[in-house]
């Protein structure tokens, strides 16, 4: 009987193995979770689009539950999610700090006179090394950042009105 | 076009297909079981109409590529009027569907094959044998017909251009390389039908073993040249010279490889002596469910993959679906009928199947290992554990150990004999090929690359030991035999075979060992006029200029290789921009050789006109795939060893006796055979 | 790559750059299979040990949001920033090790090639070690059988040989028998 029992171990194996495959079809392996989590946002010394001579440090991030978005004017999906951040905003009052990533000034300046500023200030991260820090991979890409100034919660991709209400908005209350 | 509907009797023909695989599944299997020869008569038939039926509907999409029929939705995103004849036919197996279909049509080619040339098995299990295969059929026509119809319309709005083919698909290597690759997945069908069917009759004797053999060593030799192919599409065409990546997509072809060189090897243990039978079939089954589940890494997008089709979770629940009814049902039916009586055989430590034992099993460990690698960031994720990437410092690491106990053991296997062999026997006739190994092996890292290098000694140190002893092997043979051209024949075409394949892999082994321990490699910014000196070669970049193709512009430098003041070659690299699609290419231009290639690829503009241009001396690297061909050259001698064919010839003799009539269509068969 | 993901990729620089970002785009949303192709940068290294070095990692690295390929291969614009990040690294005088740890920190483990070894790792890397030592076991429990089975092989051997050519036999007589019934 014994004997006869291990004649089963493929078949055991073969529907372990099963079960993985099917976890795997609900699963993005192209989807990948920010190595920041629960870490401190990165140090920074950068200064704003609007403003050349401004010296922000990530201390700005301290004391309230805030969004940072990376966004650029050359990132054709930033433009979608714009206005939705513009809503935000104004509806939420959540700061939203943004991170403009490998952008020229003059278009960012542009764009930002020409669709509404959402943002508290845009640092300039005209070399990336801000975006690399943060391990951002493309735009848009957003951060919630807690009160201590942790990095607690990352979305890659384009925010909507139902993205907003369903994934990032109980996140941000979460740490408020 | 439209009004003829040819699409549509393309889809109508998969569906009759279809409906005759699932009798061909069901009937003749009822008749075996049931003993009526009439029931098992409807198998032949069926298979011969599936057959016909797919091979109209795979005729129908090519023809709606060549006339370039974009209201075909699989055409309209998968060709161009630009693009050349020849790559529209083989875009009918560029993309997910119509790949599908080739799969589908190959089975029902082996098939067809199968009924051909088994005339010599009895009838009942001739019925199994194609019931089986129908089942497998009926599996793959539904999710054609269900998820993945290539005749699907873009009706009323008819584009007026298609997408065109992918760029990188069009190539030589892409028109060659998957249905070569396919013949040998779908091929192991055949073994896997074979050991099903003996299971479900129980007649697990060295019968059903002989009757598998050609048919495994067939598939085996087109999925080596399958192998052998891609790899060197990749070289060529991908632009930055790798000819193997550990891509999930490559590990999905070799898992199947693996397993099925165990199967071939196991299979000769157990027609010649009886033993392993529980084993082998393990191995058909196994051979085969790593086929079906190559096909699902790549078709349902549980894994990023470089080579990976558009993928859809529905497909991927499908593929799922048949995996579980297919591989599970397999492993009931071995648990429940896999024969516990053991074969009275005897055999030592230093038995050849004791040695073949032990190359099966470091088969299966490579093979699970290679499983382990590509699932296992996937197996994390499912946990919910992180993400990891496993990848080529991996495979390597484990892969170089496992396999050269492997040929440790692939040097021993022709040197020793059945059921025992005396010490003294096997020392006299390895211990000259050890020491000349070693030796030699020690030497070479020396030789050619001025240093010592513990990889180049490894690699070299095993091809030499294992093509040493294969030759010792031959040497006293024909002592016996005669040093004569009818020495040579005597040995027959199985044995030669095998010499062919262990040949073959020690061509492979020595050209992989060189190639990734000796390859130089520089990018450097280059203008017309500039020159840089690599080893003893200088490449001139002469000139760059803009060329025109068919369905592509590009930029092409010219550059001139010198060594000392000899002019080698000239190379004409190109970054090609495909005009349907806007995608820039890189096209390598190759100088080759048969001991050094010299490779060239432009990267991209810089500024002031100048280019990155990577340039690399590989060494010995078509030995790759000229071991891959002589390997696949000895699969099929193997197959068509005179064993079989005295077989078919004596069946043919017997039935030209009792039937006159049927003499035409079994001469055929004996000649076809031959 | 993210296909139907309207995401766009990190910035280019330069004309060249955008120009690889558009056909990058295309090449995300073109119907696959699809594959990225080799890239290659002209990279100055002030001496042959950091070129070495510096390929080795480019050779370990992940691109983070490529199908699968290393950053050296991939022409994605973030492996391209990687590569200039690896380089600078170098010639800062990082080590191997701090260069892998600086990417981990901001990537995580996937961007690495080779997995660390730790407690999710231990089957991964020696699950192969132990399948060796099983194969071994199993290879010295079927040789111990079979060579304390006392009966002699050649019985055996010729029974199936006989067997076999009986149903050869069989067959010879079933398809004629068949063949003429069906006449």
């Amino acid at each position: 009987m014994n004997k006869r029992l291990i004649l089963f171990i493929p078949l055991v194996l073969f529907f372990v193995l099963g079960f993985f495959f099917w976890q795997g079809l609900k699963l993005d392996p192209r989807e990948m979770p920010s190595a920041l989590i629960g870490k401190a946002f990165p140090s920074f010394t950068l200064n704003t689009v609007k403003d050349e001579s401004a010296q922000i440090t990530e201390q700005v991030l301290q004391g309230k539950v805030s969004l940072v978005n990376v966004w650029a004017t050359w990132c054709v999906s930033c433009r979608q999610e714009h206005p939705e951040l513009v809503r935000i905003a104004r509806e939420t009052g959540i700061p939203i700090f943004g991170l403009n990533y490998k952008d020229e000034r003059g278009a960012a300046l542009k764009w930002l006179d020409e669709y509404m500023d959402p943002y508290q200030f845009s640092l300039y991260d005209v070399d990336g090394r801000l975006g690399l820090d943060l391990g951002v991979y493309g735009a848009p890409e957003t951060y919630i950042v807690d009160k201590q100034g942790i990095i607690r919660y990352r979305f890659v991709g384009v925010i909507d009105r139902q993205i907003w209400q369903q994934e990032l908005l109980p996140e941000v209350k979460k740490w408020q | 076009m439209t009004e003829l509907m040819l699409p549509e009797l393309g889809h109508y023909a998969l569906i009759l297909a279809l409906v005759m695989a699932l009798v061909q599944a069901v009937v003749p299997l009822l008749g075996a079981q049931l003993k009526m020869t009439g029931w098992m008569s409807y198998g032949t038939p069926m298979v011969w109409g599936q057959f016909f039926f797919v091979s109209v509907s795979l005729f129908m999409l090519g023809y709606a590529f060549v006339t370039d029929d974009f209201s075909v939705a699989y055409v309209a995103s998968n060709s161009n009027t630009q693009l050349p004849t020849p790559y529209k036919i083989s875009a009918v197996w560029g993309g997910h569907e119509g790949s599908l279909l080739l799969w589908v049509w190959i089975l029902a080619a082996w098939s067809f094959a199968v009924t051909l040339f088994s005339r010599s098995l009895p009838e009942d299990m001739l019925a199994r044998v194609v019931a089986v295969l129908g089942m497998v059929s009926v599996g793959f026509l539904s999710f054609v017909l269900h998820t993945s119809n290539p005749f699907n319309r873009i009706l009323p709005q008819i584009p007026r251009e298609g997408s065109d083919l992918n760029p990188l698909l069009q190539d030589f290597g892409l028109i060659v390389h998957p249905p070569m690759l396919y013949m040998g997945y779908v091929g192991f069908s055949v073994a896997f039908a074979f050991a099903i069917a003996a299971l479900i009759s129980g007649r697990l004797d060295t019968a059903w073993a002989r009757w598998s053999r050609p048919w495994t060593s067939v598939a085996w030799a087109f999925l080596t040249l399958g192998i052998a192919l891609g790899s060197w599409w990749a070289y060529y065409e991908l632009g930055w010279g790798g000819w193997w990546f550990w891509d999930p997509v490559e590990n999905a072809s070799l898992m199947p490889w693996l397993v099925g060189t165990a199967l071939m090897h196991s299979l000769a243990v157990t027609e010649k002596r009886g033993v392993f039978k529980n084993w082998t079939v393990l191995l058909a089954i196994f051979a085969f469910s790593l086929s079906l589940l190559g096909t699902f890494l790549v078709r349902s997008g549980v894994l990023t993959s470089v080579h990976a089709f558009a993928t859809d979770p529905e497909r991927g629940y499908y593929i799922l679906a048949l995996l579980a009814i297919t591989i599970g049902g397999s492993f009931v039916l071995y648990a429940l009928r896999a024969p516990d009586i053991k074969a009275k055989v005897r055999f030592t430590w230093m038995s050849r199947e004791a040695f073949l034992l032990v190359n099966n099993i470091m088969l299966v460990i490579v093979m699970a290992t290679v499983l382990l690698g590509t699932i296992y960031p996937l197996i994390l994720d499912a946990l919910g554990l992180g993400k990891i990437s496993v990848g080529p410092p991996y495979f390597n690491a484990l892969f170089v150990p496992l396999m050269s106990i492997l040929a440790v053991f692939m040097g021993l296997g022709p040197a020793s004999r059945w059921k025992n062999t005396e010490r003294s026997t096997l020392i006299k006739r390895v211990w000259l090929s050890a020491a000349i190994s070693v030796v030699a092996g020690a030497a070479l890292p020396f030789i050619m690359g001025g240093k010592w290098n513990g990889y180049v000694f490894l690699g070299m140190m095993l091809a030499l030991w294992i093509f040493l002893t294969q030759m010792r092997d031959i040497a006293d043979k024909l002592k016996h035999k005669g040093w004569n051209v009818k020495g040579l024949m005597s040995l027959g075409r199985s044995y030669w075979g095998m010499v062919l394949g262990h040949v073959g892999a020690v061509i492979t082994v020595v050209g992989m060992t060189l190639v990734a321990n000796y390859t130089q490699e520089l990018d450097a910014r280059m203008l017309p006029g500039s020159k840089v000196t690599m080893g003893e070669f200088q490449f001139e970049l002469t000139d760059i200029r803009h060329v025109d193709g068919p369905n592509w512009t590009a930029e092409q430098s010219e550059i001139r290789i010198w060594e000392g003041d000899k002019l080698v070659s000239v190379l004409y690299p190109q970054k090609r921009r495909y005009t349907a699609r806007n995608q820039v290419m890189t096209e390598a231009s190759i100088d080759w050789g048969l001991f050094r290639d010299l490779y060239v690829a432009m990267g991209e503009p810089l500024e002031g006109g100048a280019w990155a241009v990577r340039v690399q001396h590989k060494p010995f690297v078509r030995w790759l795939w000229i071991g891959g061909v002589v390997m696949t050259l000895g699969g099929l001698l193997a197959a068509f060893d005179k064993r079989y064919r005295q077989k078919a010839m004596r069946q043919a003799g017997v039935t030209v006796q009792a039937t006159e009539s049927e003499n035409k269509d079994t001469g055929a068969v004996t000649g076809a055979s031959a | 790559m993210a296909i139907a993901f309207p995401l766009q990729m990190s910035k280019p620089s330069g004309l060249t750059g955008r120009f690889w970002t558009r056909s990058f785009l295309l090449l995300m949303f073109s119907l696959l299979p699809s594959l990225a192709q080799a890239n290659i940068d002209a990279f100055e290294f002030s001496n042959e040990e950091l070129r070495n070095r510096y390929q080795h990692l480019a050779f370990i690295l992940r691109c983070p949001k490529c199908q699968n390929q290393n950053i050296i291969d991939s022409n994605a614009p973030i492996a391209s920033d990687l590569r200039i990040q690896v380089h600078r690294l170098l010639h800062e005088g990082f080590d191997d090790e701090q260069i892998i740890d600086f990417m981990v920190a901001r990537y995580g483990d996937f961007v690495l090639y080779e997995p660390p070894v730790n407690r999710l790792t231990y089957l991964l890397w020696y699950g192969p070690v132990i399948l060796v030592m099983i194969g071994l076991l199993v290879v010295v429990i079927m040789i111990r059988n079979r060579k304390q089975q006392a009966n002699a092989d050649e019985a055996m051997d010729s029974q199936s040989r006989e067997r076999l050519n009986q149903v050869l036999k069989q067959k010879t007589v079933n398809s004629s028998g068949k063949k003429k019934s069906r006449r």
